[in-house]
């Protein structure tokens, strides 16, 4: 009787507070919730992930935000400073470089969110077979994974985008073949500091095979930390997007990307420096925000860092 | 991208991997040790191999129009089909391939008509001195901010060293190039904006070491040794800088944790002054960790010349790269990620080596 009036009275945060949580879905509520209260306290972290949630709400309500289409010309008007009309000014097509700008975030956020999703799979299955297994497995799956390590990352997503050539696909593959073979070294490395714990061995006392353990037990484990990897990668990853347009590997011209705007208005930029350092304080804002996000969830979510 | 290229590649300690190794014979444990040593580099060397003709031949790139352009004739097509031995098993290609690149023949390329391997030798120099010029940079700079950021922990200099970290991480080398351009060379007018050297002093000095600045120096040319200095500021600053966020990131986290050790305290208790705990101490604790992180750096380097050599036309094997990209040269591509990648192993090697030898901690 009186729990039942205490809990009406507490509402969703004390359903978040409550001591003993009863079931996953609430107790799964709860971490999040104690998670997210640490974060609020790294300002930096805060200010990253405004920017973030920020970059979505621009890729998504593109249309809203500006009338100009991204993509037509209009040679009349070519290389006019920034004013009321064009906030950015115009690119030497004519082109408003704030439209393109909005709509540059779309393809930014298409090619992190991609490589996210190849990435971490690939990563995570890759790191804990041959942790889990060890011997010749992880021989040779850690030998593969050196040798994509042993390239300097963006020579190697440069020869692979070069192959296949340009186009943001192609580009988006060319930096998962580059992205995945740290997230492997970090699964791996969690799943050796895990396949001797106890309940693992209870596990496999119980009879679960190896996939089972490593699928539902081993798995699940390192997610959090290959989270913050990934979150911390996506800033390199934005980077190597941005020189692979700067280079003409990216997006095909005329589809809005930041780093091919840059090297498309350096020949002009000296007389109108508004059309390369708009996409370029784009692209480093962006890239800063995941840095910071990622240095403030690894303090979060990485016990060992933090305590 | 230098986060990018050195994410995951940690010093190169001993780390207990789980695995139970059995105690053999320190001679045997030796033999053992430089035999896995020497497969270990065998198969990297094999991998990178792999990977370069996987670009050249697996993906759906045709290397024969890549040699004879789009329009081309039947006949033509298939001599040429056949010339690069298309017809035979794909192991068959890889091992032909390997035979060649091992006795350096990396083909011809199209574009320039020579070997690659003759223009990658001539346009390597330009690289390695950019490099050399950046390392320096980020090596004066970075590890002092390092080691002061550590040592004065939570005050401004800190967060500046913390601030110009983020920053290196997060600005794109080129754009960050092109801003220095409009600075410095559009506004200001103090540095040359491309090349190695004003077309005007070209072809002066003869090339010894291929290093613009060491051969004008040792012909005494200093009319070409000033503008070739010139030219390299920009580019090599730039370049450098990404280096200095990392370097000096490293540098003050293993002074932080040398700092924390008791025999500091104990240098201090001695009565020592800070300057002498800081640099006869604990800066020498840390000297083989930062050989290792130098290392690492080069690989970040060789990622940034790239682009750096493309904003400033500098005539290195990055700009070769990029103008083998533009103009569908493979050989051109396969021959300078080889390279590249094969530099960067010997690095690699040649640093862990260093390690090795200088670490009693190893032995």
């Amino acid at each position: 009787m009186s729990e039942q009036i205490l809990e009406r009275r507490v509402g969703i945060r004390g359903w978040l507070l409550q001591p003993n949580p009863r079931g996953r879905t609430q107790a799964t509520a709860q971490q999040l919730y104690k998670n997210w209260q640490r974060f609020c306290g790294y300002p930096l972290g805060l200010v990253g992930l405004a920017i973030i949630v920020l970059l979505i709400v621009v890729a998504i309500c593109a249309p809203l935000l500006t009338s100009y289409d991204p993509i037509a010309q209009n040679m009349a008007n070519r290389l006019a400073a920034p004013s009321w009309e064009h906030l950015l000014g115009t690119d030497e097509f004519g082109r408003d470089v704030f439209s393109r700008i909005v709509y540059g975030a779309r393809t930014t956020l298409y090619i992190i969110m991609l490589v996210a999703v190849i990435v971490a799979p690939i990563g995570l299955l890759i790191g804990t077979c041959a942790g889990y297994f060890g011997g010749w497995v992880d021989e040779i799956l850690m030998r593969v994974t050196d040798v994509f390590l042993s390239f300097p990352g963006l020579v190697l997503a440069l020869g692979f985008a070069a192959a296949l050539g340009p186009g943001i696909t192609n580009a988006i593959i060319a930096i998962s073949l580059t992205a995945w073979p740290p997230i492997a070294r970090l699964a791996r490395a969690e799943t050796l500091s895990l396949r001797k714990a106890d309940f693992i061995a209870a596990v496999r006392l119980q009879g679960a095979s190896a996939w089972s353990i490593i699928l539902r037990h081993i798995l699940p484990m390192c997610v959090p930390s290959v989270i913050v990897r990934i979150t911390l990668n996506m800033a390199s990853v934005i980077l190597t997007a941005a020189g692979l347009g700067f280079l003409g590997l990216g997006a095909v011209p005329p589809s809005p990307e930041w780093g091919a705007m840059a090297s498309s208005g350096r020949e002009f930029m000296i007389e109108s420096p508004w059309v390369i350092a708009a996409p370029g304080i784009a692209i480093a804002l962006v890239s800063l925000a995941f840095n910071l996000f990622g240095d403030a969830l690894r303090d979060v979510l990485d016990a060992r860092g933090s305590e | 991208m230098i986060a990018a290229s050195t994410d995951g590649r940690d010093a190169p300690l001993d780390v207990d991997d789980g695995f139970e190794d059995t105690e053999p014979s320190r001679g045997a444990q030796l033999v053992r040790r430089f035999a896995g040593r020497a497969f270990a580099i065998a198969t990297t060397l094999l991998g990178l191999l792999g990977l370069t003709f996987a670009m050249g031949r697996l993906l759906p790139n045709d290397p024969v129009i890549a040699i004879t352009g789009p329009e081309v004739s039947k006949e033509v097509y298939d001599r040429v089909f056949l010339e690069l031995g298309l017809d035979r098993p794909v192991w068959e290609q890889f091992l032909t391939y390997v035979g060649k690149a091992l006795r350096g023949d990396f083909g011809v390329s199209t574009t320039t008509g020579q070997k690659v391997v003759t223009d990658l030798l001539m346009v390597f120099p330009a690289t390695f001195e950019l490099a050399i010029v950046a390392l320096l940079v980020g090596v004066g700079l970075g590890v002092p901010l390092g080691i002061i950021a550590a040592v004065k922990r939570g005050t401004i200099i800190d967060l500046i060293a913390r601030l110009i970290g983020l920053a290196g991480h997060s600005i794109p080398s080129f754009w960050l190039a092109l801003m220095a351009l409009l600075l410095f060379y559009a506004k200001l007018d103090w540095f040359a904006a491309s090349g190695r050297v004003d077309v005007f002093y070209e072809g002066l000095v003869t090339p010894v070491t291929g290093f613009l600045l060491l051969d004008s120096a040792l012909s005494r040319n200093w009319d070409v040794f000033w503008n070739a200095l010139n030219h390299i500021v920009l580019p090599g600053t730039i370049l450098g800088y990404y280096s200095v966020a990392y370097i000096s990131r490293m540098t003050r986290s293993f002074m932080l944790e040398q700092l924390s050790q008791e025999y500091v305290i104990t240098a201090q208790a001695k009565g020592l002054l800070p300057r002498q705990v800081i640099w006869r101490h604990a800066f020498k604790n840390i000297r083989v960790q930062l050989l290792t992180i130098i290392a690492l750096t080069f690989g970040g380097l060789l990622d940034g010349a790239v682009l750096i050599e493309t904003v400033f036309a500098w005539p290195g094997v990055g700009q070769y790269l990029t103008r083998g990209i533009q103009m569908n040269d493979i050989n051109i591509v396969m021959g300078s990620v080889l390279m590249i990648g094969v530099l960067f192993l010997v690095i690699n090697l040649v640093s862990d080596a260093l390690y090795r030898i200088l670490d009693p901690r190893t032995r």
